[in-house]
C-alpha cells in the first residue's frame, strides 16, 4: 500500500528465481549424485564439476524434460534452438571461473521467453508477466569461517552443489508492492511443486534475487535472501532506503546489495555485464528441441494449480479462499485429499489442517514429510470428535501429539483422559464450586456473564474433560435462580 | 573490432583486473603489443566475404548430445581434494572474498 508522500516513488520490483531441478538424480552437466544435502563436504564431485582440466560436460537430457514441463506451465515460448554460454568471473564458487548458462544476446536464446503467472489480490487479478526461464548449473557452497560475507577471514568451499541443474526465471519488473512480490512467489512455489520438478521441502532449493528501482532511478540488485519469508522485509527495507535518498535529493545507484536477515548493505557496484564476457559453450552441442518433444510432454502434464483450486471447490465444497491456500504447498494439498479419502467431514479436515496442524509445523519449520503425521491419525481424530468420545477442548490439548505420529485414542488411554458425560459427577462437582465461590455467586446477580467463570472451574477441575454442553446445562439448572 | 582500432593500455589493465593478475608497466606494455599483434592475425579472416554466412558456434552439425539422469560414482574425497593448494578438514579453502 502506497502512502501518501510517497505516491510519486512508484517501486518497480523484478524477481529472479533460482530453482534447483532436485528431483533429478544427477547434476545438469555430469553424473555426480544430485542429492547431496546433508553429505560430507566435496564427496559428490567428479572432473567436470571440479573444472578439471581437460573434462567435458554432457547435458542431462531429464533436465530438458522439466524445462519443458515449467514452459507448459508458465504458457512460455519454447525456443527451439539453443547453445550454452560460458559467463566467465572469477570467484571461487565455481572452480572453472565460469557458469555454464544460457544467454539471451549475442546470438543466443533463453530457454523459453515470455510467460505468465497469474495471481489474485484485493480481489483482483494481476497477470505477472515473466521475461524469460534458463537452464545452467547451481555454483559450490561457500562456508564463511567466523562470520558472515563480510566480516570472516577465510572461505571454505564445498563443491558437492556445483553443477546441480538450475532453472532461473526472470520476471519483467512490473511488480508494484512487496506483498506483491510475496504473493507471486508463493503463486509460483505452488506452480514448480505442482510440476514436481522441484522438492521445496529442501532447503535453498528456491532461492530469490531481486530487482529494486524507484520509477525513472537506477535499480539495485538484492542478493542472499535465504528465506522465502524474508523477501517481503527485505524488499520494504531496499525500497524506503531508495525513497529515502532520494528525498534527499540524491540519486540511487546501479549497485548489488547484501540483505543481512536487518538491513541491506552494499556488496559491489554492479559488473556490467560485458564483464562476463559471455561466449557460447563449445564443449557442448546446440540443443534442438522439435515440437513433438513439445507436445509428449504437455500430454504428460500433471494437473496445476488453477485447475486443482477449482477442482478443491468442486469435490469438496472448499470455500475458493480455502482451496488457495490448501494448494500453496502441493503437499498439503496433496495430505488433505488423502484424508478425504479416508474421511467424509471435508470441512473438518480442513479446519483442523488448516488452522491447527499448519499452524504447528510453520511455528516449528517442518514440513508433512519430515513429521510422523498420516492421513489415518486424522481420519481417526475427525472421527473421535464427530461421534463425540473427543471435546473439543481435548482435541486442542491432543493435537501437537498428531504430528509425533500417536493416534488420539492411544493418547487419551495414555493419558487417562475421557469425556466425562457422568450426570451425577458433574453434579457433585457443580455443586462443590458453587459452594466453595460464595462471593463470585453473589456477583453473578449484577454480571450474568460471570456464569462463564464457573463453566471455566469445572474444565479446569477434570482437566477439560467435562461435556462442555452437559456442564452449561447442569451449571445452568443450578444458578438460574441467581441470574435475572 | 575493425583495422583500425586498437587494444589500449587501458583494456590489458580491465581485462588482467578481470582476471585477478598484477601486472608491471613494462607487462603491461608488452601485453598490450602482444595481444595487438594477436588481433592483428585474426584480422585476417575479415578479409573473407561472410554475408551470405549463417554464424556458427561449433565446427560440426551434431546436436542433442544427451546423457541419461543416471548416477555414476563420483571421486573420493581425497582424490578430489588431492590439487587443492590449500584445505580445511573435507573443504577446499579460498582466501577471503568480497
Amino acid at each position: 500500500m502506497k502512502s501518501k508522500v510517497d505516491s510519486k516513488f512508484t517501486p518497480m520490483i523484478g524477481l529472479e528465481i533460482h530453482c534447483q531441478l532436485n528431483t533429478l538424480k544427477t547434476k545438469l552437466f555430469c553424473s555426480c549424485n544430485a542429492q547431496f544435502r546433508g553429505e560430507e563436504p566435496n564427496t559428490y564431485t567428479c572432473p567436470v564439476c571440479l573444472g578439471l582440466p581437460g573434462s567435458l560436460p554432457t547435458v542431462n537430457e531429464n533436465a530438458i524434460d522439466c524445462a519443458i514441463k515449467l514452459a507448459h506451465a508458465f504458457d512460455s515460448k519454447i525456443n527451439k534452438r539453443m547453445y550454452f554460454f560460458r559467463k566467465n568471473y572469477f570467484y571461487p564458487d565455481l572452480p572453472q571461473n565460469f557458469q555454464i548458462t544460457q544467454y539471451n544476446k549475442a546470438g543466443g536464446v533463453a530457454f523459453a521467453d515470455g510467460g505468465t503467472i497469474s495471481i489474485k489480490f484485493d480481489n483482483k487479478i494481476k497477470n505477472i508477466e515473466l521475461d524469460r526461464f534458463h537452464l545452467e548449473n547451481d555454483p559450490g557452497k561457500l562456508v564463511h569461517e567466523g562470520g558472515d560475507i563480510e566480516s570472516s577471514n577465510e572461505t571454505l568451499v564445498d563443491y558437492n552443489r556445483s553443477g546441480i541443474a538450475l532453472i532461473e526465471i526472470v520476471t519483467k519488473p512490473v511488480i508494484e508492492s512487496p506483498r506483491e512480490a510475496r504473493i507471486f512467489l508463493k503463486k509460483l512455489r505452488s506452480i514448480i511443486s505442482h510440476c514436481e520438478i522441484v522438492d521445496l521441502t529442501k532447503d535453498g532449493a528456491m532461492r530469490v534475487d531481486a530487482n529494486i528501482s524507484i520509477k525513472g532511478h537506477a535499480r539495485a540488485e538484492v542478493k542472499n535472501i535465504n528465506s522465502f519469508k524474508e523477501v517481503e522485509r527485505a524488499l520494504k527495507w531496499e525500497i524506503k532506503r531508495q525513497i529515502n535518498k532520494l528525498k534527499k535529493g540524491q540519486e540511487t545507484e546501479q549497485e548489488t546489495r547484501n540483505w543481512n536477515g536487518k538491513i541491506t548493505t552494499l556488496l559491489r557496484s554492479k559488473e556490467s555485464e560485458n564483464e562476463y564476457r559471455y561466449f557460447p559453450e563449445a564443449d557442448l552441442v546446440p540443443i534442438e528441441i522439435k515440437q513433438d518433444w513439445i507436445d509428449d510432454i504437455k500430454e504428460k502434464m500433471p494437473e496445476l494449480p488453477d485447475e486443482r483450486i477449482a477442482r478443491l471447490q468442486e469435490e469438496y465444497g472448499l470455500k475458493e479462499y480455502d482451496a488457495t491456500v490448501i494448494t500453496e504447498d502441493k503437499e498439503v494439498a496433496d495430505f488433505y485429499e488423502e484424508c478425504c479419502k479416508l474421511n467424509e467431514n471435508y470441512e473438518a479436515i480442513k479446519n483442523w489442517l488448516m488452522n491447527d496442524i499448519m499452524g504447528i509445523l510453520n511455528e516449528e519449520n517442518l514440513s508433512i514429510s519430515s513429521t510422523e503425521l498420516k492421513p489415518k491419525l486424522v481420519d481417526e481424530f475427525i472421527s473421535a470428535i464427530d461421534s463425540g468420545k473427543v471435546t473439543t477442548k481435548i482435541a486442542k490439548k491432543y493435537i501437537s501429539k498428531i504430528i509425533k505420529g500417536i493416534g488420539i485414542k492411544k493418547w487419551m488411554k495414555k493419558q487417562g483422559v475421557k469425556k466425562i458425560t457422568d450426570k451425577e459427577k458433574l453434579n457433585e462437582l457443580a455443586d462443590k464450586i458453587i459452594s466453595d465461590n460464595p462471593d463470585v455467586v453473589e456477583d453473578l446477580k449484577k454480571k450474568p456473564k460471570t456464569f462463564q467463570y464457573f463453566v471455566g472451574q469445572m474444565m479446569k477441575a477434570t482437566r477439560g474433560q467435562a461435556d462442555i454442553q452437559l456442564t452449561r446445562k447442569i451449571l445452568k439448572e443450578k444458578l438460574k435462580k441467581y441470574m435475572k | 573490432m575493425t583495422k583500425d582500432s586498437k587494444l589500449t593500455i587501458e583494456d590489458t589493465q580491465e581485462i588482467a583486473k578481470l582476471a585477478r593478475l598484477q601486472l608491471s608497466k613494462e607487462e603491461e606494455e608488452k601485453f598490450t603489443t602482444q595481444l595487438n599483434n594477436i588481433l592483428q592475425y585474426f584480422e585476417k579472416l575479415s578479409e573473407l566475404d561472410t554475408k551470405n554466412v549463417e554464424p556458427r558456434t561449433h565446427p560440426n552439425d551434431i546436436v542433442n548430445s544427451f546423457r541419461e539422469d543416471v548416477v555414476e560414482e563420483s571421486l573420493d574425497k581425497e582424490e578430489a581434494l588431492k590439487n587443492a593448494p590449500e584445505k580445511k578438514d573435507s573443504y577446499f579453502k579460498a582466501p577471503k572474498i568480497v
